[in-house]
């Protein structure tokens, strides 16, 4: 675990070897990324450069305030931004530069579903998972099946198998495209926000069953969320940012420090430590 | 968990092929000339076997030399139509998209007789014409139907209706000022007829319509990711801009190809696409091969009707899917709307 920008590089040197941690799964090396001015769906935005790996079986918690830069560096790790400068490295090889399809094998990014333009089944919905691994005109085959089955099955999402996509809650929709995700197989898990339309119940229930999936499947899983207390009592490590800067790194035990969240998010907080070991934040009383 | 094989597909195209040729059949026999179902089905076989002369010359020439060309002309332009209707719906993200809705075949029109103008006796030259302006029509609509970047499905039919009303008062200055050069007339562009036979021989449009359905079925498994959201299918691998472009010059050219021979005939693209996802689901790979087929049975139906209905009198085909085809344009915007 290196944090910060302390360990400087440039895209002109030669990438470090992976093979010499061979446990590090996924590793970010000074990656920042700038939105130019011309790109009018974007707001001018900058990610300051950012360092961090993950090893198999992590949960990693990207965490921050609104526009602090922390749907950039996931899409970074996405490999659907080039880094401005820096790298992102999977099992070796820069996400960026990977095949589309070789790409879609090895990382999967579930984001906030969007509108289906028209009806589909949950079991058609995450077949489609299975698309990276077929040719160009490609039919599912019993081993996509499954899969496909097994990724319902891991997500307890077996019921729902039959059922139309638009008629489905909140929670389960979020079961759903969880396995999807699950179908392609991956070894990197990004998720951008997962939490966001669940109730309190469904977020707990969403990171105990990322834990046990990084665990079980030997995953890489990180997670964009505003859950400050469900990170620290999940994660392994903690990624905060704040304003396109990557603040702190570490454990949570090592980011959640009153002064820096309070600076973060500007509200009055406070952090007490748990028997667990584990931080938890409470709402302070205003200054 | 029950995937489409390809199995499913020849069947269901098979049982298709089966009631076009039935509705073939009938067409063929309505008309002025009355011809039983035995006579036309034995002249079928007489000549499938190569026994020309054991036909009579009045049934041949009602048959081969004016029903089968006019019902090959529907089959064709029915099948360009609804082809391109299913392709516009996946890469406009619109469930309302189609040629006519949204002008690409009011452009397509206009680009086959602006060229009918500059080069009225170059072989080909509707064709191209109406590609080039069904192309730039379509790029027009997809660039002012953007908001903030994305599409935006009420500006994009706004976008197109506008350009559809724009480009018929085009049409109209054109065949006004230009009368008596132009041979088919306004009605042709504006509602689409097919009485008029081609300029150009029917063989090398089928091999273009055959080509390009080749093309656009490449592209079948990516549009079913595509249409549960672009960047969720860039995610799985998807390369989304080559699709896109694939399915706009593929898009294109049915509908110029159509609209070259057969007028701007509206709904064709809209009506198919949605009866056969309701028959058959919403997988490209089977609805790209049913609309084709589709839309050639329904073209056939309501070219039929057009001539016969008000006989001695011909309607517009035009008008014919346009009083079937508007209703089910409300009712899906409704639905939609709910």
């Amino acid at each position: 675990m290196s944090a910060g920008p302390g360990n400087g590089t440039s895209l002109s040197q030669k990438p470090v070897p992976f093979a010499a941690n061979p446990g590090v799964r996924l590793k970010v090396e000074q990656a920042s990324y700038a939105y130019q001015a011309t790109d009018r769906s974007a707001p001018k935005f900058t990610l300051g450069p950012a360092s961090f790996e993950a090893e198999q079986r992590e949960l990693v918690a990207i965490l921050g305030p609104n526009a602090s830069g922390k749907s950039t560096l996931l899409k970074l790790l996405a490999g659907l931004l080039k880094p401005l400068s820096g790298r992102v490295e999977l099992d070796g090889s820069e996400v960026s530069a990977l095949h589309l399809r070789t790409r879609a094998q090895r990382i999967a990014l579930v984001q906030q579903e969007s509108e289906l333009l028209f009806p589909l089944r949950v079991w058609e919905y995450v077949l489609q998972g299975r698309y990276p691994y077929g040719r160009r005109l490609r039919f599912e085959s019993e081993e996509d099946c499954l899969l496909a089955g097994n990724a319902l099955a891991q997500v307890g999402a077996d019921a729902l198998r039959d059922r139309w996509m638009d008629r489905l809650s909140g929670g389960e929709k979020q079961r759903v495209i969880l396995a999807r995700a699950l179908a392609q197989q991956p070894a990197l898990l990004l998720l951008d926000e997962p939490t966001q339309h669940l109730d309190i119940g469904g977020k707990v229930e969403l990171l105990r069953r990322l834990r046990r999936m990084a665990d079980e499947n030997r995953y890489t899983v990180i997670v964009v969320t505003h859950e400050l207390n469900l990170a620290a009592e999940f994660a392994d490590r903690i990624v905060l940012l704040h304003k396109g800067k990557s603040l702190r790194i570490g454990t949570p035990g090592e980011v959640y420090e009153r002064q820096l969240l309070e600076e973060v998010f500007e509200a009055p907080l406070e952090v007490e430590l748990r028997t667990s070991g584990r931080p938890r934040v409470i709402l302070g009383s205003s200054h | 968990m029950r995937p489409l094989t390809p199995r499913r597909i020849v069947l269901i195209s098979g049982l298709l092929c089966v009631a076009l040729f039935g509705v073939v059949v009938l067409a063929l026999r309505m008309g002025a000339y009355p011809i039983s179902l035995r006579d036309i089905v034995f002249t079928l076989c007489r000549e499938a076997l190569g026994r020309r002369d054991e036909i009579s010359s009045e049934f041949w020439l009602v048959i081969f030399g004016l029903r089968l060309p006019r019902i090959a002309l529907a089959i064709l332009v029915g099948g360009a139509l609804a082809t391109a209707g299913a392709g516009f719906q996946a890469l406009l993200r619109n469930p309302l998209a189609d040629p006519y809705v949204l002008g690409l075949s009011s452009g397509a029109a206009l680009g086959a007789m602006l060229s009918l103008v500059l080069a009225p006796h170059t072989v080909g030259v509707i064709q191209a014409g109406a590609f080039v302006g069904a192309a730039a029509t379509t790029a027009t609509v997809y660039f002012l139907g953007r908001r903030g970047g994305q599409l935006d499905s009420p500006t994009l039919l706004l976008a197109g209706i506008i350009s559809a009303s724009f480009l018929s008062a085009a049409i109209m200055f054109l065949g006004t000022t230009l009368s008596g050069r132009d041979q088919r007339g306004m009605v042709f562009w504006l509602m689409g007829d097919l009485a008029t036979p081609p300029s150009i021989d029917l063989k090398w449009l089928y091999f273009v319509l055959l080509v390009t359905l080749g093309c656009i079925y490449t592209t079948a498994s990516d549009l079913n990711l595509i249409l549960t959201g672009e960047q969720e299918a860039r995610h799985l691998g998807v390369n989304v801009n080559r699709v896109k472009m694939v399915v706009y010059v593929a898009g294109s050219l049915l509908t110029g190809l159509a609209v070259s021979v057969g007028g701007a005939i509206g709904y064709v693209g809209l009506l198919v696409p949605h009866t056969m996802r309701m028959l058959f689901g919403t997988d490209y790979r089977l609805l790209i091969p049913t609309s084709a087929i589709g839309g050639a049975i329904i073209l056939v139906v309501a070219d039929t009707l057009a001539r016969t209905v008000v006989a001695p009198t011909e309607l517009p085909v035009g008008a014919m899917t346009a009083l079937a085809g508007a209703p089910v344009f409300i009712y899906l915007m409704r639905r939609r709307v709910r």
